[in-house]
């Protein structure tokens, strides 16, 4: 235990120089190794996850090399893997849910912080955060009986009819698809993208909106300018962080995207995600080489999260250097 | 202090055996500690002297325990229960602790006792998710036999199953495929493959006035294949004259997700189509052809369920238990059979078994067989490593075959044909300990 240094009495200064030597540095530096060591185990955790993925899926790196991201076969019976449909799979559900979501979530939020009156404020926060409590396969379960059904005999006829000449809405519709599995993923990422930009709404400062409002802005001017603009990078932070979670969902993702491993233009058409065809066949994967395949599709998996937050810090940079030199 | 311990305490038994108990009684230690730290940490402040001694006691009965190790199970328990007392009533003497926090710390010193006491003769098996039902009902019934023994089955899977049993990491494995050539060579002994129960695989469908169909292999294939496409196909019609069957197109719904279903499934596929064997052939996942897919029975049946002129397959458990409809299926010998578990059973009867029981029994001859259908068997080493919980497994594997069996049909799942159930008995009964 540190001994309690004795108040230094005035007039008595050569004692109290004596007594307050310099305070010992250790506690610092010892507090300084305890969190560096905690934060490299964290980083020891991402190389161990990439180095094991890689280990575990050596005979199929080793087998298929670089055809293994750019072919489409995915037969366990003549062990021929193929990767490409299922990142096909996994980055359209996402930029689908994300194309969705980000819109909805930002308009919450701005609702949430800028607009609605006060007493609402708390009790629709609580109901979006409960919809991030929802466990993915009980969401899944709803997507099947309840989600799936309405989408086929509502909005999807109406979809087809109208904009089938994209070419993004053709076909027999089943319900299940590729479609359906990014509205899922979208209802998923909602609650966090919504909840990270309150926060960060909330943050600016109120000096900021009232400057604006003293220049004569309306109020869709100050939300546009004083409020988003000065938000834009934190609420770019939280899509990115929403586009993590759209990556690796697997469960709900799985009970409504019709697991057909297929490149097809039209949504209606089901796709597969590679989260998916983890989850769905590692179980009953017997053979070596089905399950190294398997290994590879988590370490393809690894690599576009990586490669997504690296994309995202990128964007985050130049945002960051535009707007400074806007301001400039 | 292991001068106390007499001699004749000692374990007979491997040094893994010994290696493994030591294990569980430093587990079981570690689990009091807490309660020991709790007590120790209360009565600090009031009587060091006193804990102290009752420190020394309580390591001190803890260390003549480890030393006695699996045979004197008992005497454990009892040194165990001998000191959760005294501890109690020196609880109770040194911290006048509130009750409930008193009845914690017994609950604390009696988890490490149980875990202590059941660690003894725990078996452990991991595979197979199709036979867990009735799997944990035998486990059930079977601590009523024989009380001294604990199962401990995690349904993780067929490929996890035998994963697990090549790896020697459970006692015994469960699997809805046969292991293949490859992966028993792999295997570190002679690995048995044990026959349990049988299940079917029935095609559900969702058809506007839900009218009786009659379905035959080649039929399947076809729609399976993509290259039957309608409902009002000529192949479907000729089977069904009289329903009626409308021009629409057919959803074709299989399993997304490795299964014994789908390997069953693909495997009577193969059997009646030469398209389909030289196309996608069997496993317990596949290159599907056609169709959508939906994960575990559940996801196939919700599909079904929830789009019109669809087809799919499922369990037959999971069918009767839903009250789905299924199909009537054209067997080998050109009957129309309905899927039932005695239509099951009677399949299994004319199955041809060899004698390492890895058959298949779909597309099985007889007029009353039912032609997609499977059994699921128990993979356990021929030569067992550890003589006492060999012994006990193959107690246990012996009441399953004769007892067990009868409560196959309670859970819908289709028993063993006598003859077989004989030959498997004899098979049993071969297992070295």
């Amino acid at each position: 235990m540190p001994v309690v240094a004795p108040m230094p009495v005035v007039g008595e200064i050569p004692r109290t120089r004596a007594v307050m030597a310099p305070p010992s540095r250790f506690a610092d530096k010892a507090f300084e190794w305890l969190t560096l060591s905690m934060a490299l185990v964290v980083v020891l955790l991402v190389f161990l996850v990439g180095w094991q993925l890689a280990h575990g899926s050596f005979l199929s790196i080793k087998k298929f090399g670089f055809n293994f991201l750019s072919t489409s076969t995915w037969d366990p019976v003549a062990e021929q893997f193929g990767a490409l449909p299922f990142i096909y799979g996994t980055v359209v559900s996402s930029v689908i849910a994300l194309i969705i979501a980000v819109p909805l979530s930002i308009a919450t939020a701005v609702y949430l912080t800028e607009l609605a009156p006060l007493w609402i404020r708390q009790p629709l926060t609580s109901l979006i955060e409960m919809l991030a409590a929802i466990p993915s396969v009980i969401l899944g379960l709803w997507g099947i009986f309840v989600m799936i059904p309405w989408l086929r005999d509502y909005p999807f006829p109406w979809l087809k009819h109208y904009f089938g000449w994209t070419g993004l809405f053709t076909g027999p519709i089943y319900g299940v698809c590729m479609l359906a599995g990014g509205i899922i993923i979208a209802i998923m990422i909602l609650p966090i993208i919504t909840s990270v930009s309150r926060e960060i709404l909330r943050s600016v400062p109120n000096l900021q909106r009232e400057a604006a409002y003293a220049l004569g802005a309306t109020r869709w001017e100050v939300t546009r300018i004083a409020v988003l603009s000065y938000a834009k990078r934190g609420i770019f932070g939280a899509v990115i962080l929403g586009l993590g979670r759209a990556l690796g969902e697997t469960m709900a993702v799985t009970m409504v995207i019709g697991n057909t491993p297929q490149i097809a233009a039209s949504l209606f058409k089901p796709g597969y995600t590679l989260a998916s065809v983890i989850a769905n066949e590692f179980t009953e994967a017997t053979t070596d080489l089905y399950l190294q395949a398997l290994f590879e599709i988590g370490l393809v998996l690894f690599g576009i999260t990586i490669v997504a937050n690296l994309v995202g810090q990128l964007l985050l940079r130049t945002l960051k250097n535009s707007s400074a030199t806007r301001g400039a | 202090m292991g001068s106390r311990i007499t001699p004749h305490l000692r374990p007979v038994g491997g040094f893994a055996a010994e290696c493994a108990a030591a294990t569980t009684h430093f587990l079981a230690w570690v689990l009091t500690l807490p309660g020991a730290a709790l007590i120790g940490a209360a009565a600090y402040s009031r009587r060091i002297s006193e804990l102290r001694r009752f420190f020394r006691l309580y390591t001190h009965r803890l260390t003549a325990r480890s030393q006695c190790l699996t045979n004197s199970r008992h005497r454990i328990v009892t040194v165990k229960l001998l000191t959760l007392v005294r501890a109690l009533r020196h609880g109770d003497r040194t911290m006048k602790l509130h009750s409930l926090s008193r009845k914690l710390l017994a609950a604390l010193l009696l988890s490490g006792v149980a875990a202590t006491a059941s660690a003894q003769q725990t078996i452990n098996g991991a595979g197979a998710t199709f036979p867990y039902p009735i799997y944990s009902k035998w486990f059930d019934a079977y601590a009523k036999v024989d009380p001294s023994v604990r199962f401990n089955y995690q349904s993780i899977g067929s490929g996890g199953g035998q994963k697990q049993i090549m790896a020697q990491t459970v006692d015994f494995g469960a699997s809805d495929g046969p292991m293949s050539d490859d992966n028993l060579s792999k295997a570190p002994g002679k690995l048995l493959h044990i026959p349990t129960v049988a299940g079917a695989v029935v095609i559900t469908y969702n058809l506007e006035g839900n009218p009786a169909l009659k379905l035959d292999g080649e039929t399947i294939a076809g729609i399976y294949l993509g290259t039957i496409k309608k409902w009002n196909d000529p192949k479907i019609a000729a089977l069904n004259s009289g329903a009626k069957l409308p021009d629409e197109e057919i959803v074709v719904v299989h399993r997304s997700d490795g299964s014994g279903t789908t390997f069953i499934f693909t495997d009577y596929l193969s059997k009646v189509s030469a398209d389909w064997k030289s196309k996608v052939g069997n496993n317990t996942s596949v290159s599907w052809p056609a169709g959508l897919g939906g994960k575990g029975n559940e996801g196939v049946a919700g599909q079904v369920k929830q789009t019109p002129n669809s087809i799919g397959y499922v369990e037959l458990i999971y069918a009767i238990q839903n009250k789905m409809t299924y199909a009537d299926l054209k067997n080998a010998d050109g009957q129309v059979v309905k899927a039932t578990l005695d239509s099951v059973t009677a399949a299994l009867a004319t199955a041809t078994v060899p004698d390492d029981f890895r058959f298949s029994m779909t597309n099985a001859s007889g007029k009353d067989s039912y032609p997609i259908a499977g059994v699921t068997w128990l993979l356990v080493y021929q030569q067992q490593q550890d003589a006492t919980k060999g012994k006990k497994l193959v107690e246990f594997l012996k009441w399953a075959e004769k007892d067990g069996e009868k409560m196959a049909k309670d859970l819908d799942y289709a028993p063993l044909p006598d003859k077989l159930r004989e030959r498997v008995l004899q098979r049993i009964s071969e297992i070295k300990y």
